[in-house]
């Protein structure tokens, strides 16, 4: 029972009444209730489980605040997500995923109250750096939504797009990469007689994975999916997971779920989220088998959320 | 009585009453709405029932002649024309940038929403004030003097308005999860604008502005003071009768003719009256179909 954290003894540095000796010897003192303390709105520090620091980090998150107007949605979330791997974060509603997954891309940068502190660091560069710019980052980054968002355009427009904005005219090139993000998406064999129709008329999984496909187009470092099934039946939902998995190694992905079965099926580590707090952040395995605190473990069992 | 004992669902006395009065409400909005119909259908019938001793090819392609008591309402029609073409070509783009830039650009402060009101307000000012503004504006300040474009110029003014609301609107109507979908692959904010959200607003756009030709074509206190004139002489064929006004010429127009040959002249056919104005009226439903042809073409194309 490893109950190390490296951020353990970070409660007085959030200027925090240390009134939480240790927290991850939950088991132990068993009445620590983390959940109502974030309500309360402490800023607890997560428990990290040690095995990411035998990983290849493709992104460091350090100390990230985020603010709606005066509402803060992000409390001082620091993980690392590991290159070629499928990260997965869950937790309930209006916890922050999917806020957490808009900042890696600074898309958040378009809401106008949205006031951020702290970084990301990606590939050693950081995101939030004052000569960074928003088109060359989101370049970098391929991101797929909850609902499938093709273009009304032909399926072949839809996935050369990120090129055509580049000013590609190549059409041997562009041939070649459509080609090629759909075999990634494993949409080619379906479409590969009818480019020329539109994107629209394929069914809700093949729009999502023509979404993928135009998202791996300009061959991004990252994939960041936004609860990518979850307006899918199950059948298409399987085809986007083993899509996933095939993808993760060639692509750091990140995703955000509301489906826990999903969340261990697919990936490798697992961040829980409550109220804008990391929890805990792992193995999958572990959060879900073993985790380290009382809160996560009801989390995955169901016993609340 | 056994019936309704046998009845579970049988209505109650208050759920009767209801529904009669259901039946009233519906009866009574859908009698006012068929009303509607009547004036419209009364003009035409008694405009066309009047100008009928009139209305020929002839009518329409031959100039005003005998002081008005002969000929017909090419000079007007064609002067008509020119205002309305000026007037778009004026309005048109400044109106559609504007839009563009209120609906995509413009962040929310207080002087996008001045700006709106503005806008709003433009909308509601009297055309006759826009009459007194284009020659305060065009013809004096401007020196322009009375002429097509000062006229232009002012129906333009008048016309902005809708074509910024009406361009907005159909650029709203493109979801916003293309764009969210443009911007995470990198896409500027034009790029975004010109790939995906012009392309499938353009048509919403277009019938805004060609809804704004029956304005333009119809107003007669805009060009009073900054351009319209009684009578032209306006040659019979060839190039100078398909173009016969510069851009610093006055001009005859339909809406003004009218209004001259209405009341300000002698021995003018009852019919020529009539049949100027059911051309005019003409003229604006063909107008209008062709922006409900696009409507429709917009509707059926459009998938999500």
């Amino acid at each position: 029972m490893s109950t190390d954290s490296k951020n353990m003894n970070t409660t007085t540095e959030n200027g925090l009444p240390t009134i939480l000796p240790d927290l991850s010897a939950h088991q132990t003192e068993g009445d620590v209730d983390r959940l109502r303390l974030i309500e309360n709105g402490q800023v607890i520090p997560a428990v990290i489980h040690e095995d990411i620091n035998d990983e290849d980090i493709i992104l460091e998150i350090n100390k990230l605040n985020l603010w709606y107007g005066n509402a803060q949605a992000l409390y001082d979330i620091t993980f690392e997500v590991p290159r070629g791997k499928v990260t997965s974060l869950i937790g309930p509603s209006g916890c922050g995923k999917s806020t957490m997954l808009r900042c890696v891309n600074r898309i958040n940068d378009l809401i106008d109250s949205v006031r951020i502190e702290g970084d990301m660091i990606i590939d050693g560069d950081s995101i939030f750096a004052p000569g960074v710019d928003v088109i060359e980052l989101r370049k970098r980054m391929g991101m797929v939504f909850q609902k499938p968002n093709p273009f009304p355009m032909s399926i072949y427009e839809n996935v050369v797009y990120p090129l055509r904005i580049d000013g590609v005219r190549d059409r041997a090139e562009l041939d070649e990469v459509c080609e090629r993000s759909l075999r990634g998406a494993a949409l080619w064999d379906e479409v590969k007689d009818r480019l020329r129709e539109s994107g629209l008329s394929l069914s809700g999984g093949q729009q999502q994975r023509l979404c993928i496909a135009r998202a791996i187009a300009s061959d991004p470092e990252m994939l960041l999916l936004d609860e990518p099934c979850s307006a899918l039946d199950p059948v298409a939902t399987a085809k986007i997971e083993e899509l996933i998995q095939n993808l993760s190694g060639d692509y750091s992905i990140l995703i955000v779920t509301h489906n826990m079965q999903q969340a261990s099926r697919l990936s490798d580590y697992t961040a829980f989220m409550y109220l804008g707090n990391l929890i805990e952040f792992g193995p999958t395995y572990k959060i879900f088998s073993k985790p380290e605190t009382k809160e996560t473990e009801d989390y995955v069992t169901g016993r609340f959320g | 009585m056994s019936n309704e004992l046998n009845n579970p669902f049988a209505a109650t006395d208050q759920e009767r009453q209801a529904r009669e009065k259901e039946k009233f409400i519906k009866l009574s909005t859908q009698l006012i709405t068929w009303l509607l119909v009547i004036p419209v259908v009364a003009i035409i019938v008694f405009l066309v029932y009047k100008s009928w001793p009139a209305l020929s090819v002839e009518f329409i392609t031959e100039n005003p002649k005998v002081r008005m008591t002969a000929g017909g309402i090419w000079a007007p029609l064609i002067g008509t024309f020119f205002l309305v073409l000026v007037s778009l070509i004026i309005a048109a783009p400044i109106g559609i940038l504007a839009g563009v830039y209120l609906n995509e650009f413009a962040r929310d402060n207080w002087l996008t929403r001045f700006i709106n009101l503005a806008v709003v307000n433009l909308a509601g000012v009297p055309s006759i004030v826009h009459g007194l503004f284009g020659l305060g504006a065009f013809v004096y300040f401007l020196g322009m003097d009375r002429c097509l474009l000062a006229a232009s110029c002012t129906v333009a003014v008048m016309t902005l308005p809708v074509i910024i609301t009406s361009t907005k609107e159909a650029l709203a109507s493109v979801p916003m999860a293309f764009r969210v979908a443009c911007w995470n692959m990198g896409a500027t904010k034009w790029q975004t604008i010109r790939t995906i959200v012009l392309p499938n607003s353009i048509s919403g756009i277009l019938t805004g502005v060609i809804l704004q030709v029956a304005r333009a074509a119809g107003e007669t206190a805009p060009i009073l003071f900054t351009g319209a004139m009684i009578s032209s002489r306006v040659a019979d064929s060839g190039w100078d009768a398909w173009v016969p006004y510069g851009l610093e010429d006055r001009f005859m127009a339909l809406s003004y003719h009218l209004y001259i040959i209405s009341t300000q002249w002698q021995n003018v056919p009852e019919s020529f009256k009539f049949g100027t104005a059911a051309v005019m009226i003409g003229l604006v439903i063909a107008v209008n179909s062709i922006s409900i042809g696009f409507r429709i073409y917009l509707r059926s194309r459009k998938k999500w």
